[in-house]
């Protein structure tokens, strides 16, 4: 008789946070924490314009005037910001001719990420900007998106070649006095991707950015900025893992994105930064500020989100409907296991006539995990004929976890209507018999009703993410069951 | 190939089944009739491998001591139950789940896996025996289903599984006569010579359509009287309360 639970099942168990590896590069650090300094120096190995120093320093004195916010629902002890090194970036190597002189070590780390950074897997149909620690390492397929005059590369590299376009729009969706965190990212940003889609574009391929943490020590404080002109659009993904280290790792980042009349932005995220080990030591604190202006009239702009790392995760990518007939949408699953943390959600925004939102939210607590949703939705007065619509459900397995929902609505015009539904169910016994009784192991039952449960959401990611997501849905939950 | 002796069942501290004892052999199937909360649920329950019971006594199948073996193990050892009251597993579909169900007792048997092709021409064969639409296949499990398309999902599934010992807890609750019917002839069809089922029942109405080759009287927890298919009509005739005196366990029925 064998013991009812498959091989694979079993190797699935056993199965530990596998991108925890750290790969030996060289890295050039800036010495140990904040301070103008430090700025300076940042601002200088990355040659910017003073305009670029001049509003990091503001950033800065702004946020030594802020204190650290303590509302969500999440713990942890004090974050030493003079402990953190806020420079850290691969050793230069000579100036690259194409992709197959990036740096040997780095093309395997990539590799074993599954990633892969040459050109020639055209097929894949995914330009991959790779950013290890603080610095973009490599954009793919730039040729071939220069050629329908899609702007694709490091943010670093548009200050220096679009400078006019990264002023122009840089903390217009999150200013640099937004939130702590931000505002600390204002000052210190090292790195992060920008995307450009000209008028009437729509980009040819998906576009992904894979951020990785591998020096010790170090925060990641990256920053995108994705703009799409009239009439454009584009579908970007971001993954994110980083080594298993004891302690504890800030991810401070800012995502900006701004559509134009008629332009889709659609941003999809997979995060498996290092969760922490079951007793609740290290991992990753992914305090990120996300947000999206739908700015032009019939604009739209699409988060996804699929969370399943790091120790705490704190954010609540939002949509600012500011166009007329604008649509946000929000589609999430946060699982915490083990002793994660989140306090995730969503803000919609509508200003414009006639705006529309949805935010499904799909949370799941295993082991001692603690999962709130907390979000807003706001109509202002000029909002006429505004809709949300607001599903928040949650999955609890076990009994030492927990989940919670603040929703915050606000409706300053009559016209406005706001739906807004909440669930929490527990994995019932009876499904899991009536799966084991049909002969499906335990482990395999409990994937499948919880991938079931978070469906609405899965299959609003691209094909390739979403089979991903499952796969790490399915690995996060090992040892969950008894 | 199914030996239940002595089998005792408590949960909470009330004792549900007291010393059931019952035999079924390869080919056959036994009806087992009585009132409500007589333990017949929870026979249903033990055999499959539901937790939260003490239990005592002993189940053999098929040489194997069924009470040290998990659901799954059962399930894979060809125990098939179609329950009363079917879960539903949103967003789960229903031809993934039961591929999902074959596979997984294929691999455990140590057989080849069957793959997407293949299991959808075995479905659409076996769903003719249900009379499904193949609309339910791409519906989640069990959701917004009608009672009676849960009863014929049910029978689906086993006919797909095809299971060594059949199990089925109140079939013929809350269907209609067609559905009933469809039912019953779904299940008649799978009676084979190395198959073996037992049917759960509170009304003599299924025995009509499923003729069974033994009934027995459960009570209080006790078989109280066995006998052929004409103890159906025994019983319509003069209830449950009759028999029941006349076996050894008359106590305390109807909890």
């Amino acid at each position: 008789m064998t013991s009812g639970i498959s091989d694979e099942v079993r190797e699935l168990a056993n199965q530990e946070y596998q991108f925890g590896f750290v790969t030996d590069i060289e890295t050039d650090a800036a010495p140990r924490g904040i301070s103008e300094d430090i700025i300076r120096l940042i601002s200088a190995k990355k040659a910017e314009p003073d305009w670029l120093l001049q509003w990091r320093l503001r950033s800065y004195r702004h946020w030594l005037t802020m204190p650290e916010p303590t509302w969500q629902h999440v713990t942890y002890g004090p974050i030493e910001y003079q402990d953190i090194i806020y420079y850290a970036a691969p050793k230069p190597k000579p100036k690259l001719a194409s992709m197959d002189e990036v740096d040997p070590e780095l093309r395997e780390m990539f590799g074993k990420l599954g990633i892969s950074l040459a050109e020639q897997e055209r097929l894949s149909g995914v330009a991959v900007d790779a950013i290890v620690d603080s610095v973009s390492v490599a954009t793919t397929f730039k040729k071939k998106l220069a050629d329908v005059g899609v702007i694709f590369c490091s943010f670093s590299e548009a200050v220096r070649t679009h400078p006019d376009l990264v002023r122009r729009y840089l903390g217009t969706v999150v200013p640099y006095k937004d939130n702590f965190f931000a505002t600390l990212n204002s000052a210190v940003f090292t790195d992060g991707s920008f995307c450009y889609i000209p008028k009437g574009v729509r980009c040819p391929m998906e576009l992904s950015t894979y951020f990785r943490i591998n020096a010790a020590d170090t925060g990641q404080f990256e920053r995108t900025l994705i703009i799409a002109e009239e009439g454009a659009s584009v579908s970007y993904l971001e993954g994110c893992t980083a080594p298993v280290r004891d302690k504890n790792q800030l991810h401070a980042a800012v995502v900006e994105l701004i559509a134009l009349d008629n332009a889709q932005i659609k941003y999809s995220t997979v995060q498996n930064w290092y969760p922490g080990d079951a007793d609740g030591k290290g991992g990753v604190y992914n305090f990120v500020t996300k947000r999206g202006k739908a700015a032009g009239v019939n604009s739209k702009i699409s988060w996804t989100q699929v969370e399943t790392g790091s120790a705490i995760t704190w954010k609540y990518p939002g949509v600012v409907l500011k166009g007329d007939n604008s649509v946000g949408e929000f589609y999430s699953v946060a699982l915490t296991s083990r002793r994660q943390q989140a306090d995730t959600g969503s803000k919609m925004v509508h200003l414009g006539k006639n705006t529309r939102s949805t935010i499904i939210s799909k949370a799941i607590s295993a082991g001692h995990g603690e999962n709130t949703y907390r979000g807003l939705v706001e109509m202002r007065h000029s909002a006429t004929g505004a809709r949300n619509f607001t599903q928040c459900d949650s999955l609890l397995i076990g009994k030492q976890c927990g989940a919670h929902t603040f929703p915050y609505i606000e409706v300053k015009n009559p016209t406005g209507q706001v739906e807004h539904e909440a669930s929490t169910s527990k994995i019932g016994e009876e499904q899991l018999l009536y799966c084991r009784q049909r002969g499906i192991p335990e482990e395999e039952a409990v994937s499948m009703i919880v991938n079931g449960f978070c469906r609405e959401v899965f299959k609003m990611l691209p094909m390739e993410f979403a089979v991903e997501a499952q796969k790490l849905l399915t690995v996060s939950l090992e040892g969950s069951v008894g | 190939m199914l030996k239940i002796e002595n089998l005792h069942a408590s949960v909470d501290g009330k004792h549900i089944l007291r010393g059931l004892n019952l035999q079924v052999n390869a080919g056959e199937v036994h009806a087992v009739m009585g009132p409500n909360g007589a333990g017949k649920s929870t026979l249903a329950n033990v055999l499959i491998g539901r937790e939260g019971y003490e239990l005592t006594g002993t189940i053999e199948f098929q040489g194997q001591d069924l009470l040290a073996m998990s659901p799954e193990e059962r399930a894979v050892a060809g125990v098939f139950l179609a329950f009363q009251h079917p879960v539903e597993i949103p967003g789960v579909g229903n031809m993934y789940f039961m591929r999902t169900a074959l596979n997984s007792l294929r691999r455990a048997r140590g057989l080849d896996e069957l793959d997407g092709m293949d299991f959808l021409g075995l479905a659409q064969e076996r769903m003719k025996l249900v009379e499904m639409d193949k609309s339910f296949m791409s519906r989640s499990v069990n959701e917004g289903f009608s009672g009676g398309e849960k009863k014929r999902n049910e029978i689906l599934q086993m006919a797909i599984l095809e299971p060594t010992l059949a199990i089925l807890d109140e079939t013929d609750s809350g269907l209609d006569i067609d559905a009933l019917r469809v039912v019953a002839s779904g299940v008649n069809a799978l009676r084979t010579q190395d198959r073996a089922m037992l049917v759960i029942t509170h009304h003599q109405r299924l025995l009509d359509y499923i003729v069974p080759d033994r009934i027995h009287v459960l009570t209080a927890g006790q078989i109280v009287r066995s006998g052929g298919k004409e103890l159906a009509g025994e019983l319509e005739e003069h209830g449950y309360g009759d028999i029941g005196a006349v076996g050894a366990g008359a106590v305390g029925a109807g909890t």
